[in-house]
């Protein structure tokens, strides 16, 4: 058996398991947006949204539908607008002087981008991980606690358990145990990233986005932090942003492809890992996706 | 050639202080000689003469003076300068935000004698409606607390400004609110920052003296009430200089070692801060 | 299916977001409170020095001389004084500033220790109280130099005292200059001494004239350390070696010694406080045109 044939076969065992929900019809173009037939609701859809940075469009007409509990990976070539398009779901965008967001983000059937959409509500509920590690200047204890308390959880002795459960949801307890109180700045690179994973996930989110979580530490960390992702599949909706084909591969179960066409990143091709591996729409993916292009 | 230049250039620079410290020494050797340092604690009040035989060198209530204004200066302005430095950074549009800034810079800029003639003519009047006599250990505070403003305002808003937008967005996407992000992310990154900026307010309180001069009365008492009239060290030296002799002359010069001493002490604790950010 | 995992409570609501929106609007009313107070109080005190002394400022009162111990007449000598001072002040520092911040910025590698030194000594200069300038001045310059009261020994005393902010300006100037710079300089064969001449101090003189700007203000605005080494006297300088009195101490005497002296002393202070005006105005242009430079350069 060629190798080929080996990666297929462990392709199609993933995919298998979802082949009786429907496949997601992928939009392109505003004009057919249609009613989206699912027997759930979908976590996340989009119609025709774009994003303009001060007039010069980041990207343009992405329209598609994010089912619970999946793990999303969105690919492509830098620039073509995956971060922003990350940033539109908890309108991190807001924070960005000269950006328009034009089209619709409905998280769970209401529309993020109206003005009766409480902010920080949506936030608490839209999880966030950047690509480079966060932490804030506090200890470790602090930057769990400093969201919580905020959403008034006060009790030291919840706090205590929320804390414990979280750190060692990300598989950091033991690590930190004795040292909850001294920088987070301290710990590594990954030990940063997996705590401010930990940090979004007391906060109980319904999605958790991640942009690119993993392309600034080394790569045992790496390895760990997307053992974590993959673990988190089933409980949250997961959408993350990867210019690492392999990791999204590894972890998606559905692929969203960003190209930038007319000056400006579109989405050329979204459905099931399989098809977007195997037998891309596209050809331009076809060329990505096998290592040609991009 | 040139290197030499420059390096007699940089000598004489770093020389300025070894002379001033020196000078001030030399100055005040005579009356440490005989007298010591005990005297100026212990003496029934300050009535200095030309021979240390005659006068009362009771430095303690002067030293009360400048203690409380500075600290009570310092006490209203921190809170002060760091509501005006989070007004620049996170709550003024871009346009005000320019205006008040520059605004501070002004403040900044105007030389501490019309402080003290401001406060002479229009604060001490204020403050004598309340309670006789007006010129206060009151007036002091407050003429303080304007003049060091835009120093703490300033360096506030430079360590907010430097806090790395990473620490912005990730409170953003936990959902923090502004005042959140404010209190519980800014405000600790900014801490060595701030610090310094009240570290260096502080210097330039206890070094203030024409203003102080101007609207605090000069009396030499430990002040009971705020309304008390107060002398400063800095007051006390500007006001005798000019006819002070012999062991007078030279304990003020010791009053003045006795500031250079904090200050030195300040601006190495300011550096150990700033020193202590920079290596993480 | 996927969606049969998800674990209950998934609607659960139970961190409310209890952030009251009243604190958050505390809060808001509370920062814009403070920032007009600031205001207010900046408006009060520049409005009662132009409202006050707008009526005496005219042409004449800037030339005259002063008459009645400052209640009447001008201020022509104190601008000739503030003037003269101010200049043995810059003939002074600038040339040693210049030296200094050179040496620091550009060859402060060679002699770590000897820079660590000067440096540090700079900053604790830098925070040294006026009044204690003045002690010095009046002991190195006027006594031990045999200066006396006299507008040399005050301009001198202000030069140690502008010397660090001169000086970290025209570093940090000096600085900012592309490090292409030094290396095209190096390749086309120039020893660093005429490198720094024609190449590096051109290329930071908007950080020069900061510097020198925010140096001329402070000597402009200094009072206590003149009382002592340049003197009271209101007649006109002959020379360098006469006393003096500055715009400052005018302002101070006429307030606190001369009943009466209020009316001129609100003008003497509207005049100064132009002069400094003028010069934050000139400071923060320039700075903005380093600004802009460096932004078109990139």
């Amino acid at each position: 058996m060629n190798k080929v044939a080996i990666e297929d076969q462990v392709l199609t065992g993933v995919v298998e398991q979802y082949t009786d929900a429907p496949a997601p019809k992928v939009m392109v173009t505003a004009s057919d947006v249609k009613p989206i037939d699912h027997s759930v609701q979908p976590a996340i859809t989009t119609h025709s949204l774009g994003l303009m940075y001060g007039g010069k469009p980041a990207f343009e007409d992405v329209s598609l539908s994010i089912r619970h509990g999946s793990i999303t990976a969105i690919v492509g070539p830098s620039g073509c607008g995956k971060t922003s398009f990350l940033m539109c779901m908890n309108r991190l965008t807001d924070l960005i002087p000269g950006c328009r967001v034009s089209g619709r983000v409905c998280i769970d059937q209401a529309d993020v981008n109206s003005p009766a959409t409480d902010v920080v509500t949506l936030r608490r509920r839209v999880g966030m991980i950047f690509q480079k590690p966060n932490p804030f200047p506090l200890s470790i204890r602090r930057n769990i606690e400093l969201p919580l308390r905020e959403y008034g959880v006060r009790g030291r002795q919840e706090l205590g358990q929320i804390v414990q459960g979280v750190l060692e949801d990300v598989g950091l307890w033991d690590e930190v145990k004795d040292r909850l109180d001294t920088s987070a700045l301290r710990l590594s690179g990954g030990q940063q990233q997996r705590l401010c994973i930990a940090r979004a996930l007391a906060l109980k989110p319904r999605v958790v986005l991640f942009d690119e979580p993993c392309s600034a530490l080394d790569p045992i960390s790496s390895g760990v932090v997307e053992d974590l992702i993959a673990g988190l599949r089933g409980r949250y909706t997961v959408v993350i942003v990867t210019h690492n084909l392999a990791q999204a591969a590894r972890l998606a179960d559905w692929v969203g492809v960003f190209w930038v066409r007319g000056g400006s990143g579109r989405l050329i091709e979204f459905g099931t890992s399989r098809q977007v591996f195997k037998q891309p729409s596209d050809p331009l993916t076809y060329e990505y996706v096998n290592g040609c292009r991009g | 050639m040139l290197i030499w230049g420059l390096r007699a250039c940089a000598a004489v620079a770093g020389s300025v202080v070894l002379l001033i410290v020196l000078f001030l020494v030399t100055e005040s050797l005579p009356v440490l000689g005989h007298m010591g340092w005990s005297r100026f604690l212990t003496d029934a009040s300050w009535h200095p003469a030309g021979d240390a035989a005659e006068g009362t060198f009771n430095l303690t209530p002067i030293v009360v003076g400048t203690l409380a204004t500075t600290a009570g200066s310092v006490m209203i302005v921190v809170p002060l300068g760091l509501i005006s430095a989070v007004f620049c950074c996170y709550y003024a549009p871009p346009v005000l935000a320019r205006c008040y800034r520059r605004l501070i810079e002004l403040l900044a800029g105007i030389p501490s004698v019309v402080y003290g003639f401001w406060g002479l003519v229009v604060l001490v009047p204020l403050v004598r409606r309340f309670e006789p006599p007006g010129p206060s250990l009151l007036a002091g505070v407050l003429i303080l607390t304007v003049m060091i403003l835009p120093t703490i305002a300033l360096t506030a808003e430079a360590a907010m400004m430097n806090v790395p937008r990473a620490y912005l967005h990730g409170a953003a996407a936990l959902g923090l609110s502004k005042r959140a992000t404010l209190w519980g992310v800014v405000i600790p990154a900014a801490k060595s920052g701030v610090l310094t900026g009240v570290i260096l307010g502080i210097g330039r309180a206890i070094g203030e003296t024409m203003a102080i001069l101007m609207v605090c009365g000069n009396i030499v008492q430990v002040p009971t009430s705020v309304f008390d009239p107060v002398r400063t060290l800095t007051a006390n030296i500007a006001l005798e200089m000019a006819y002070a002799m012999g062991d007078h002359r030279s304990a003020l010069f010791v009053s003045g070692l006795v500031l250079m001493g904090l200050i030195m002490v300040l601006v190495i604790v300011a550096e150990t801060i700033s020193k202590r950010e920079s290596h993480g | 299916m996927v969606e049969a995992v998800l674990p209950a409570g998934w609607l659960d609501n139970s961190y409310r977001s209890v952030c009251p929106v009243w604190l958050d609007r505390c809060v808001t009313l509370c920062v814009w409170g403070v920032a007009a107070a600031v205001t207010a109080v900046f408006v009060c005190i520049v409005g009662d020095l132009v409202w006050h002394g707008i009526g005496q400022v005219s042409w004449s009162f800037i030339v005259d001389l002063p008459r009645d111990a400052g209640r009447a007449g001008g201020i022509g000598p104190m601008i000739v004084s503030t003037g003269l001072i101010l200049t043995v002040c810059l003939a002074v520092s600038v040339p040693v500033g210049l030296g200094t911040a050179v040496l620091l910025a550009e060859f402060s590698s060679d002699h770590r220790l000897f820079g660590v030194l000067v440096r540090r000594s700079l900053d604790v200069l830098a925070g040294v109280p006026s009044i204690v300038f003045g002690l010095f001045g009046s002991a190195f310059f006027c006594v031990y130099l045999r200066m006396g009261y006299s507008i040399l020994a005050g301009g001198l005393t202000l030069a140690c005292m502008v010397l660090p902010i001169l000086i970290r300006s025209v570093e940090a100037g000096i600085r900012s200059v592309p490090e292409e710079y030094r290396l095209g300089a190096a390749a086309l064969g120039l020893t660093r001494g005429r490198a720094v001449w024609h190449l590096l101090l051109p290329a930071a003189s908007p950080g020069v004239i900061v510097g020198l700007v925010l140096g001329i203000g402070r000597a402009i605005a200094e009072t206590a350390a003149l009382i002592f080494t340049s003197g009271y006297v209101t007649r006109m300088p002959e020379s360098l070696l006469d006393s003096g009195r500055s715009l400052s101490i005018h302002i101070y005497d006429l307030s606190m010694n001369v009943a009466g002296g209020d009316a001129n002393a609100y003008a003497t202070a509207l005049v100064l406080m132009v002069c400094l005006l003028v010069i934050n105005w000139v400071a923060s242009v320039v700075a903005d045109g380093c600004l802009c430079r460096r932004l078109i350069r990139v």
